[in-house]
């Protein structure tokens, strides 16, 4: 079994978001970047479909040199070998292509992703992906099984589960509890320097859209704490301060 | 790392010679196979030994045995271990870093730094070739933990008066082992314990590795600790215990060499161990002040916390940087060593060794500095931080021990001071030219000349004027008291202190240059401010301790003139240290953390 799984390079989850060029650029300048957590957990199941020599583990990502080091810690956590795609992933639409484009002739039984990346909260590539090279494609699912080329599917829906069955090759995005994410070992770590990593050029795909401006939310105002024992209080600041009553 | 234009300076030289920012190894220079390494101990801490501090703490039954049996699975036990023995080859700053980084896991850090420094290195640093291979592929990998029996109830800082007895079986073929043992970290789950004891009336220690499984071996229950609670402590009794005879570790009587030497590596890495603590208790305490709310403003505005704040971070910063520069010293002296044709084994040994002066001044200064850190963090929490139920408290009694164990500070203080005077007795190092240089230059007219006004010029004069303010005190000293002078607790401890002030603030200085040489000045003005701060400290805290031992020995005019030249030697042009920490504390509560 072949697996593709796709990950993004995101910024740290402490990461203080400020923007530039009249606010249409995220400021990078001392960001530090990781591996998109979901896509740990994608990438976590991916392996453990794969162990005991059923399969391979193939991570791709759309990024310019410097996602290098999130590719190769996903290397360290357990994929056999890794493909960039050199170009900056300017939107969905951009990515879902470009992934396309070179899984269209890998030979894959299943592309996996997390179910979206923590910077721009997308959550649109793989079901374009799997639009694009006309697969089936699953979102957010919980769980996954495999029999023969079938893979048994749980899907978490309002107010219960769907059970899927469907046949290799399709597109899944993963939910949280899929997989624990992995922590790479020393191993791993080591072995990541000499897996293959693969540099591919990207293709000519149409700019559908670009960003106009971010805005900050707005800061949250103050908390004002009113004794328990003065209701009249609490009215009147509802009233008067808050105009809520 | 380029090594090879590198100026080598040896063990303890850095009173006396000038070293180069080019020459150090600073943490900004962390390869991306460390850090990921690095990543790897941090978010094992956050996945398995954070949300279970309580349950470890309760010593709740078999939990520290499967987390090391964890960090085994990771690789975490084997990371120095040569890759002949399972472990992964990697060089001594990349284990130093490992440390740091699980030394923020409180009694975690303890088990395991306890297993893989002075449970492991014994066997691996001194061990045949048949002990090698039975033993340390299996502690690396974690399979058995290790344990390492020194201390007894009447023998601490006095390890060699050790009373546990190894006598010869009658056939010859086991070492019967007699006696009782202290303060063993890890006793309760540990297979194998490396044990020193005299054969017959030997006038020296012998080290043996003893297996749990050869018998005769009984524990006292855990001791009840300050802190460090989840940390198996017991003590450990040794009745007619038969050790096969091909256990006794490297030659009969070499036992009391093999624990000096592997507390080198030891204290060095309680260095690191303490860093990473430090670091943790730093973003908290930053965390909370901007949380905490006080006459309607986050206590993180006051001057009074950020003064805390500010001095935490340089204390870390500037400790950090004599750390690993001490680091890579020794893997410089290592790589020497193998390149001349030297036994791996015994290169790690003598590349600690050599910079033993460091190493001892790392562990006094790295476990003050947590102590530090810790006192104020307790006080930046508030009345919150004396409760147990916030993480101050726990924080506050397991950093104490750190000034403990591996040799009390004390000892450590005496040790710097010792080891570089037999090193200037045996003509390994030149105290005695540079120290009667300075006793001429008070004679003379002081230096008016004109100011250097290159990149740190006023700092690297000051820097040489401390060197200059210890070597005066210490040749003094040595003058006055000749072989007495062991005696002179007191003043061993002033010296000891303002050599160790030469070292941290020389360390920063040349972080800060280095950094500055590969980004721009502005990019790394806090930086320097953390050096900067820390030298300006660093030079009142020295005329202290100077006049402290000048005034306890010198009279007369000789003392008139040695306090002059000491207050001419700790000069330095003054600085407004209230806005520099200022800086370094509005970053520190912008980020919310520790972010150097």
């Amino acid at each position: 079994m072949k697996i593709l799984v796709c990950i993004s390079n995101v910024p740290d989850t402490t990461t203080k978001v400020s923007f530039n060029n009249n606010n249409t650029e995220f400021n990078t300048n001392g960001v530090q970047f990781i591996l998109n957590p979901y896509d740990e957990i994608a990438l976590a199941r991916a392996i453990e479909l794969t162990e005991g020599g059923k399969g391979t583990v193939t991570v791709i990502n759309v990024g310019l040199v410097d996602t290098e080091p999130t590719i190769r810690k996903a290397l360290a956590i357990g994929a056999d070998d890794a493909i960039r795609i050199n170009a900056a992933p300017s939107d969905s639409y951009f990515v879902a292509k470009q992934l396309a484009e070179v899984a269209k002739s890998g030979g894959y039984d299943i592309i996996m992703c997390g179910r979206e990346s923590i910077d721009y909260n997308g959550a649109q590539v793989p079901s374009m992906l799997a639009e694009v090279l006309d697969y089936p494609s699953i979102s957010l699912i919980k769980k996954i099984e495999f029999t023969g080329n079938e893979a048994q599917i749980d899907r978490e829906i309002e107010g219960g589960k769907e059970v899927i069955t469907v046949s290799t090759p399709f597109v899944v995005s993963t939910a949280e509890g899929v997989a624990e994410p992995k922590i790479p070992n020393m191993r791993g770590i080591m072995s990541a320097r000499t897996k293959p990593l693969q540099v591919v050029e990207p293709v000519a795909v149409e700019t559908l859209s670009s960003f106009t401006s971010f805005e900050m939310p707005t800061p949250r105002g103050n908390v004002k704490l009113i004794s328990a024992d003065e209701p009249a209080k609490l009215v009147e600041a509802l009233n008067a301060e808050a105009k809520v009553i | 790392m380029a090594t090879t234009d590198k100026t080598l300076t040896k063990g303890g030289e850095f009173l006396i010679k000038e070293t180069l920012a080019q020459d150090i190894f600073i943490p900004e220079e962390w390869t991306e196979e460390q850090k990921m390494i690095a990543q790897t101990c941090v978010d094992f801490l956050e996945a398995e030994v954070n949300p279970n501090l309580d349950r470890i703490d309760s010593q709740e039954e078999g939990l520290m045995e499967s987390l090391m049996n964890k960090a085994g699975e990771l690789g975490l036990l084997g990371v120095s271990v040569p890759e002949v023995y399972g472990g992964f080859g990697k060089d001594f700053n990349s284990s130093m870093l490992v440390t740091e980084k699980v030394g923020a896991g409180h009694s975690f850090a303890v088990a395991l730094s306890a297993h893989t420094g002075i449970g492991t290195l014994p066997i691996l640093y001194y061990g045949n070739e048949e002990q090698k291979a039975k033993y340390i592929p299996k502690l690396a990998s974690g399979e058995w933990k290790a344990a390492y029996c020194l201390t007894e109830p009447n023998a601490g800082s006095d390890a060699n008066s050790g009373k546990t007895k190894a006598k010869l079986s009658e056939d010859g073929k086991h070492y019967i082992i007699n006696g009782q043992k202290m303060w063993i970290t890890n006793a309760g789950f540990a297979d194998v314990f490396t044990v020193f004891a005299k054969i017959d009336d030997d006038e020296n220690l012998s080290a043996f590795i003893i297996e749990k499984s050869f018998g005769g071996i009984t524990m006292n229950p855990e001791e009840h600790k300050m802190g460090i609670k989840g940390s198996s402590t017991r003590q450990v009794f040794f009745n007619d215990c038969k050790v096969p005879v091909e256990n006794l570790l490297s030659e009969r009587q070499n036992g009391f060499k093999i624990a000096v030497n592997i507390l080198n590596i030891g204290r060095i890495k309680l260095c690191a161990s303490a860093i990473g603590a430090c670091k943790e208790v730093t973003s908290k305490a930053i965390n909370y002040s901007n949380e905490r709310i006080q006459f309607n403003i986050p206590i993180s505005k006051y001057g009074a916390i950020r003064y805390k704040l500010a001095e935490m971070a340089t204390k870390i910063w500037c400790t950090e940087a004599a750390a690993y520069r001490a680091g890579q010293n020794i893997d410089d002296a290592y790589d020497a060593l193998v390149a001349g044709g030297m036994d791996s084994g015994k290169a790690k040994l003598k590349s600690t060794e050599q910079y033993a002066v460091e190493c001892a001044v790392l562990k006094v200064y790295g476990s003050e500095t947590l102590d530090y850190v810790v006192d104020e963090g307790v006080q930046i929490y508030g009345g919150m931080g004396y409760s147990a139920e916030a993480p101050m408290d726990r924080a506050y009694r397991d950093a104490r021990i750190n000034r403990i164990f591996e040799g009390t500070n004390e000892i450590n203080r005496l040790l710097t001071v010792d080891m570089m005077l037999k090193r200037a007795m045996k003509g390994e190092l030149d105290l005695m030219t540079p120290a009667m240089n300075v006793a001429k230059e008070l004679m003379e007219i002081p230096d008016f000349g004109a100011e250097d006004d290159g990149f740190f010029a006023k700092e690297k004069k000051a820097l040489l004027n401390l060197k200059k303010a210890t070597l005066m005190v210490a040749g003094s000293a040595v003058q006055k008291f000749m072989m007495t002078l062991a005696k002179e607790q007191e003043i061993l401890m002033n010296i000891a202190d303002m050599a160790s002030l030469v070292y941290i603030a020389e360390s920063a200085l040349l972080r800060a240059e280095k950094l500055a040489s590969i980004h721009s000045e502005a990019e790394v003005a806090l930086q320097i401010d953390m050096a900067r701060v820390y030298l300006h400290e660093s030079l009142d805290k020295a005329y202290i301790q100077g006049k402290e031992a000048i005034n306890s020995f010198a009279e007369g005019d000789e003392q008139r003139m040695m306090l002059m030249g000491l207050r001419r030697f700790t000069k330095i042009e003054p600085m407004n240290l209230k806005e520099a920490r200022q800086r370094i504390a509005k970053k520190l509560i912008e980020e919310n953390k520790y972010c150097f």
